[in-house]
């Protein structure tokens, strides 16, 4: 009998061996507040909530899977996710399905996939592998080198066109790069090339790029086309106030004046009920999950590890950033969801996978020491 | 971990970078909250406010309806403003309740509940439906003070279309309605939904019809907060309508009086034309109706008289008559036999009272005949028996291609009805009419016997008022046709600017002038030693005039005893005219439906309206003196 629930003990403790207990906790205070979140949204399709609280069961498993792995058998993967990543863009490019004038999604069968999502995982996997290997003869070609793997699906990608994605997975593996030591000299050049391209990059855009950039300066020159995601996503937030308006009394939600209320402008909703204060408890979670993933890359034991985990962490800070900034008004509209809140299975999977790389990281590094 | 170098010389710069992108994220968060301490705190109230009044709602401001005149100014079809109480049914919980409550402040009839039952079917999402229409400022007085009672219930003030002469002309001007499901497909096909957005009324028939997207005008908007009981809170943005433009008619009201009065309780149809441009003077169609009746919605029990009684008053006789033309059609054959060298003027029969082809006898209505008949004579007494002849000789088909030209058996276009197809074609026969007509072969054939009393104006022949009259016009205007038209002027209402309806020729036909001097002389002969005489004793000018009688009913050949047969199956009564008829000002065409003889009841309203048109004359006694004279002829 003993033996009978010592050996549960012992497989219970082999199962959460690798669980960060400190990170799941916190991803698990904002997944609930965005369940709640959902809730309210969608009260009239309830179903939405079950399902996204399905998603979150599914991307707990494969974190739960991912932290298991050695950070040096991930190592193994950064090669192929990548070359496969890149191979789906290609066919995205050339086969994809369109849906409102972009081509992202790519049919295989009983589903469809989006393959710029593999690359959000796959770009900084690659990245902290390949300054990993030449950690020790660093030189600037390697940066080079470096540039042209982050810019070939950086462009495929912006190409579909998915700006939003393209720089998101831009930044992310621009964080390897910077994490890794790319010289200062170069940043601030680039900085100063890229000030200067400005006006030949918004030549580029596309219309409709051009017209959120627009609206963003001024939403009232549209206030029935493209301003009117960011007018009614402004009011919602400004009329929440200090305390909100209270759980499920969103007017603005509630009489649907925010759009894609579940999903990219679920920000708005949650902001409008809960206020100021609401705000400032999301803003701290993000903080602590962010600071745990740095602790996290601070203590890591080998390159690979701490910019692998450095650039996830910072990846998290920069889909918040983006979110909540374009719903709050001072970042143009793109397709960004608001981390472990917004509906939505496929970002919750990669998001979970980044997790689980994180947790594998930590508890890898413990373990070495034991 | 397969290199030499030791990595742990990284760690401070690494972890000096981490530090970097730490305050970097510390900022980017600090910007977010400031971002939302700006928004919710310093921002707060104003966009409270503006979560408040989210709703801005655009507010359709209907434009004023153009006004129809006739062509000396009469006004005809006019708006005027007056307040409806109206209910929003979707704001209202216990509807029946309310209205009850209501009916003891207003006078509620139970004809206002059905009309309102009726209309909040058809009505569409949320709008406001009217109750009671044309409330008495006592009534808006009292409703105001109590208006609290009543959510969803509102006073608003309406334009109203109302036609101010009632029943005279109501078959040119036409009459508006609330717009159905038809009208909408109407207006789609036009693409104005976004201009007919607040408007509820449309143009029905007529004028009003044809012309609607001219009356309407262009919608205005205004652009209000509305608050959550749906009440509009201010203004933010109003963009005026347009009034729609004004039609100014060809009609002259006075003679279109005139002229339906003459009319008394008979059926029929008078057409009168300026030859020269085509203009309509006068277009009668009796018995009218009131057009009045349909601004409001006509009750259920009004629209079912107007349509079941007998006498069809809805029918536009005018253009959707189709009658037999009976002998005012000679002139027009007398004209074919002269242009197609069928005939000389002097060529001439003797006329023994009959014709016979095959074994059927065609009789002439003059016992014994008219002696020795030239074309002259055979116009100016009516002889059947020279159209007999000359039918058989020019063939039906030669006969069709005539007057085909003429307009006969074709729609005129004139401007009335929503497109031309609102027009009666009538029946212009030829071999091939009757083919198409006809499903089995033995009835497709056109025989050669049929083409005798086709000559007469009869048989197979059918026409509208409009096209005599037309045809009538171009013998007038030396063989140039112009399209009939209601509308000389449309009027733009703000600037007053006037765009001229051009009267442009539809075509020329190129007629011999010396034909259509012998035409003249003979209708000129009509009433000065013909048929006409009677009816044209004493005028002060000379009218080309011809008489016709259309058989309804067959007589195979046994004697016509109008008092012997029931007043439907009476022969029509027609007449046409031109005057003056060395300068012709007017041509007209004139039906009364089984009038009997055409020279005793269609020939003295024809002299009533050139007596006014011409010399101004109204007919005080003259219609008295008809109609007395009309009661003695039908108990002859």
């Amino acid at each position: 009998m003993i033996d009978v629930i010592s050996s549960i003990k012992r497989g219970w403790l082999n199962a959460i061996r690798h669980i960060d207990f400190p990170l799941l906790l916190i991803t698990m205070a904002i997944m609930a507040i965005g369940l709640a979140t959902v809730h309210s949204a969608t009260l009239d399709a309830n179903e939405r909530m079950l399902s996204q609280a399905g998603n979150m069961g599914v991307a707990m498993v494969i974190m739960w899977v991912v932290a298991r792995i050695p950070p040096q058998k991930l190592m193994n993967f950064a090669i192929p996710l990548y070359v496969v990543g890149l191979i789906l863009l290609v066919a995205v490019f050339l086969f994809g399905i369109k849906v409102n004038g972009a081509k992202r999604w790519l049919s295989i069968g009983f589903t469809r996939i989006q393959p710029s999502e593999i690359m959000k995982i796959a770009m900084p996997l690659m990245l902290a592998w390949y300054f990993h290997k030449f950690e020790a003869t660093l030189k600037l070609r390697h940066y080079l080198v470096a540039a042209l793997l982050l810019l070939i699906p950086f462009t495929l990608i912006a190409k579909q066109p998915d700006l939003g994605t393209a720089l998101l997975v831009g930044a992310v593996g621009f964080y390897v790069l910077f994490l890794a030591g790319l010289p200062w000299k170069i940043i601030v050049g680039l900085l100063t090339v890229a000030g200067a391209a400005a006006p030949l990059l918004w030549g580029m855009l596309h219309d409709y790029q051009r017209k959120r950039v627009m609206t963003l300066i001024d939403p009232s020159t549209d206030p029935l086309g493209a301003g009117y995601h960011i007018i009614q996503a402004t009011i919602a937030i400004g009329s929440g106030g200090s305390f909100g308006k209270g759980y499920l009394n969103g007017t603005q939600t509630h009489l649907e004046f925010i759009p894609e209320r579940h999903t990219d402008f679920i920000f708005a909703v949650y902001s409008e009920e809960w206020g100021l204060l609401g705000n400032a408890l999301l803003l701290f979670l993000y903080t602590l999950l962010i600071g745990r993933g740095m602790m996290i890359s601070a203590a890591a034991v080998t390159p690979f590890s701490r910019l692998l985990a450095g650039a996830i962490t910072l990846g998290f800070f920069t889909y918040a950033f983006i979110n909540m900034g374009m719903v709050s008004g001072i970042l143009p509209v793109v397709g960004v969801p608001l981390p472990f809140m917004s509906y939505g299975g496929t970002a919750l999977v990669t998001l979970f996978l980044g997790i689980g790389i994180l947790m594998s990281i930590e508890t890898h590094r413990m373990m070495v020491k034991k | 971990m397969s290199d030499f170098h030791n990595p742990d010389a990284d760690i401070p710069r690494f972890r000096f970078r981490l530090g970097f992108t730490a305050a970097l994220v510390l900022l980017g968060f600090g910007i977010l909250f400031g971002r939302f301490v700006w928004l919710q705190i310093i921002q707060h109230d104003f966009y409270r406010t503006r979560a408040e009044d989210n709703r801005i709602a655009l507010i359709p401001i209907v434009p004023n309806r153009g006004v129809i005149t006739d062509r000396n100014g009469v006004v005809m079809a006019r708006n005027y403003s007056a307040f409806t109480l109206e209910i929003t049914p979707s704001q209202v919980d216990d509807l029946e309740a309310s209205i009850n409550t209501l009916s003891e402040l207003i006078d509620i009839q139970p004809k206002d509940r059905k009309r309102f039952k009726r209309l909040m079917d058809e009505a569409k999402n949320f709008e406001s439906i009217p109750i009671r229409t044309r409330l008495t400022d006592r009534e808006v007085a009292k409703f105001a003070a109590q208006r609290y009672r009543f959510p969803g219930f509102e006073v608003k003030a309406r334009l109203f279309r109302q036609y101010p002469l009632g029943h005279t002309a109501s078959h040119a001007v036409g009459y508006i309605g609330r717009i159905t499901d038809r009208d909408l497909k109407w207006i789609e096909e036009s693409e104005a939904q976004a201009n007919y957005k607040g408007t509820d009324h449309i143009g029905k028939t007529g004028l009003e019809q044809r012309y609607e997207f001219e009356l309407h005008g262009q919608t205005g908007y205004e652009e209000v907060e509305i608050d959550a009981g749906g009440r509009a809170v201010r203004s933010l943005k109003r963009i005026p309508p347009v009034s729609g433009n004004n039609l100014q008619l060809t009609l002259d009201v006075k003679l279109q009086e005139i002229t339906e009065k003459a009319f008394g309780e008979r059926k029929g149809s008078v057409v009168a034309i300026e030859p020269a441009t085509g203009g309509i003077l006068a277009l009668v169609s009796n018995p009218t109706y009131d057009p009045n009746m349909f601004v409001d919605g006509i009750t259920p029990e009004n629209w079912k008289e107007l349509n079941e009684h007998p006498s069809k008053p809805m029918i536009n006789r005018a253009i959707n008559g189709a009658y037999p033309p009976g002998s005012t059609f000679k002139p027009f054959m007398a004209l074919a036999a002269l242009e197609m060298g069928k005939r000389t003027p002097h060529q001439a029969i003797s006329d023994p009272g009959y014709f016979t082809f095959g074994n059927h006898t065609f009789r002439d209505d003059k016992k014994g005949g008219h002696g020795i008949v030239d074309m002259h004579k055979s116009i100016v007494h009516s002889c059947d028996t020279y159209y007999y002849v000359l039918a058989n000789d020019m063939g039906i088909d030669n006969i069709a291609k005539f007057m085909a030209q003429l307009g006969f058996g074709q729609r005129t276009g004139v401007d009335l009805g929503k497109d031309d197809s609102s027009e009666s074609k009538g029946v212009l026969p030829s071999q091939a009419w009757k083919k198409q007509r006809f499903k089995k072969p033995e009835q497709q054939k056109w025989y050669a016997g049929e083409t005798i009393s086709i000559g007469i104006g009869q048989g197979y022949n059918a026409y509208t008022p409009i096209q005599l009259a037309q045809a009538t016009a171009v013998l007038a205007n030396n063989g140039v046709m112009f399209r009939p038209h209601l509308v000389r002027n449309i009027v733009d209402a703000k600037t007053g600017e006037k765009r001229l309806i051009e009267p442009e020729p539809l075509r020329d036909l190129k007629l011999k002038p010396q034909n259509i001097d012998v035409i003249r002389r003979a209708m000129v002969g009509v009433n000065t030693e013909g048929t006409g005489t009677r009816a044209f004793a004493g005028a002060g000018y000379q009218a080309a005039g011809k008489t016709g009688t259309a058989q309804v009913f067959s007589l195979k050949g046994g004697q016509y005893k109008e008092s012997a047969i029931k007043k439907e199956l009476r022969d029509h009564a027609l007449f046409i005219a031109y005057a003056p008829a060395e300068d012709p000002k007017i041509a007209l065409a004139v039906l009364v439906e089984n009038g009997g003889f055409g020279a005793q009841s269609a020939a003295p309203i024809a002299r009533m309206v050139l007596d006014y048109y011409l010399l101004g004359k109204y007919p005080k006694g003259a219609a008295v003196e008809d109609s007395a004279a009309l009661e003695a002829d039908e108990h002859e």
